[in-house]
């Protein structure tokens, strides 16, 4: 294996809903020279015939045993899948690849997949969820919303939104379809694939230290969709950083499949550099060290996606959490 | 190991995340991670309190969670800490039930 290849390889997910033009972005997106050198795992049988990549086939097995364990959430074949990927890598059975991009069936909750990336032994040494980029049909979007709690969560869980389909759609309903989006996953930038020229380098690091897009005003709160909704709590002091895990460890806990998304900038008492994490459901990456502030704004900003969660108890939880040091202190 | 599953090498908590590049883990140095742990158990006790329980570090490489009945349980993490406290208390660990929260505010305001 070449030394330049990543100690651990981003993976992205590309999600949507049937017919939302996943495989037609995917298609798009590997077209282009700077994809070279990616992997890509169907989990279903496509018509991406490209002689440079790999295309697996993955069933819809999941495994999920009954003790509920968060770290047992995984997809056995999608491990083994990627697992032997790694492998061929490593003995130069195949070109060596710096990306994974894994195009999920229509109908998935991207947790699972996320969640086999940290879970598995072998794979959380080697791979890393580089972001989740979902497309969603502007001709068909809306009614998906309110048919299908799937394509709600699929939305609400992307750090990239791709609007499909907008050459034919009408300007309203995509109008309609935005405001809906935004509503949301403010944090998500929305392109439009028949529009935009598509960075497709760019658009696979979704998930990297330029994620974070912050909501400006404090406690932010958008209009709710099916029970999903966004909002923000903004900190003028810094964290304690204890006191932090020890509250969002609870509340994931109890809360944690309905917290469809956690992202947060922070602040810490002692820290020069702010601290970045984010979490799907029960599964929060490692918190990483941004190297500067986005701006001169240098509030502790979080931002969740949550549904069916009151976001005042949530913003009321974390206020007295985060006076515990304190008054333990004193 | 993942205590609740038993699968080898299931658990890697974001709050204790190995140090690597880029990564914040108070992990690194030694001092810094048994201050950390100190530090952990005498907040997570102030929530622990209310449902009669109490954590102690064990060795140095984990926690002791103990009831006031006497029942006790070992605990890695803190992802592992509120399922075992769920269990060991009977109750839910909800950092949301206003009841919880008007304790812990008239506690702590």
């Amino acid at each position: 294996m070449g030394e330049s290849l990543p100690a651990f390889t981003p993976v992205t997910l590309l999600t949507g809903f049937l017919g939302s033009g996943k495989t037609t972005l995917l298609r798009r997106l590997l077209a282009d020279p700077a994809l070279a050198d990616t992997a890509v795992i169907i989990n279903e049988f496509g018509e991406v015939g490209i002689d440079h990549l790999l295309v697996e086939r993955l069933d819809d097995q999941m495994v999920l045993l009954s003790s509920g364990c968060v770290c047992c959430t995984v997809r056995g074949e999608l491990a083994t899948a990627i697992r032997d990927l790694h492998s061929r890598r490593e003995r130069g059975l195949m070109p060596p690849f710096r990306r994974l991009v894994i195009e999920s069936t229509g109908l998935a909750d991207p947790f699972p997949v996320l969640s086999t990336l940290k879970a598995d032994p072998v794979l959380r040494h080697h791979f890393r969820a580089a972001g989740v980029v979902t497309t969603v049909d502007a001709v068909n979007g809306l009614i998906q919303f309110e048919r299908h709690i799937e394509s709600v969560r699929q939305a609400a869980i992307a750090d990239v939104i791709v609007l499909t389909k907008t050459d034919i759609a009408e300007e309203a309903a995509t109008a309609r379809l935005v405001a809906r989006l935004g509503a949301m996953n403010p944090s998500a930038p929305l392109l439009r694939a028949a529009e935009d020229p598509l960075d497709a380098d760019a658009l696979l690091k979704s998930g990297g230290s330029g994620w974070f897009k912050a909501i400006a005003e404090p406690h932010t709160e958008m209009a709710a969709h099916r029970g999903v909704r966004a909002f923000s709590i903004v900190v003028d002091e810094p964290l304690d950083w204890t006191a932090f895990g020890v509250w969002l460890t609870m509340l994931l806990n109890r809360h944690g499949a309905r917290i469809l998304r956690v992202k947060g900038i922070l602040a810490l008492e002692g820290e020069e550099r702010p601290i970045a994490i984010h979490g799907v459901q029960h599964l929060v990456h490692a918190p990483t060290h941004l190297s500067c502030w986005p701006s001169d704004d240098r509030r502790s900003r979080l931002v969740f996606i949550v549904e069916g969660i009151e976001p005042d108890l949530i913003q009321r939880s974390f206020s007295i959490f985060k006076r515990l040091n304190i008054s333990v202190a004193a | 190991m993942c205590s609740l599953c038993g699968v080898i090498g299931g658990n890697e908590h974001w709050a204790d995340a190995p140090a690597r590049e880029g990564v914040y883990t108070r992990n690194a140095d030694p001092v810094r991670r048994r201050r950390e742990r100190a530090e952990r158990v005498r907040i997570a006790n102030c929530v622990l309190k209310l449902y009669g329980m109490k954590l102690s570090d064990w060795q140095g490489v984990a926690f002791l969670l103990s009831t006031l009945t006497g029942k006790s349980e070992i605990v890695e993490d803190l992802g592992h800490l509120w399922p075992v406290a769920e269990k060991l208390s009977g109750r839910l660990c909800d950092p949301l039930a206003v009841d919880f929260l008007a304790w812990l505010e008239a506690d702590h305001g």
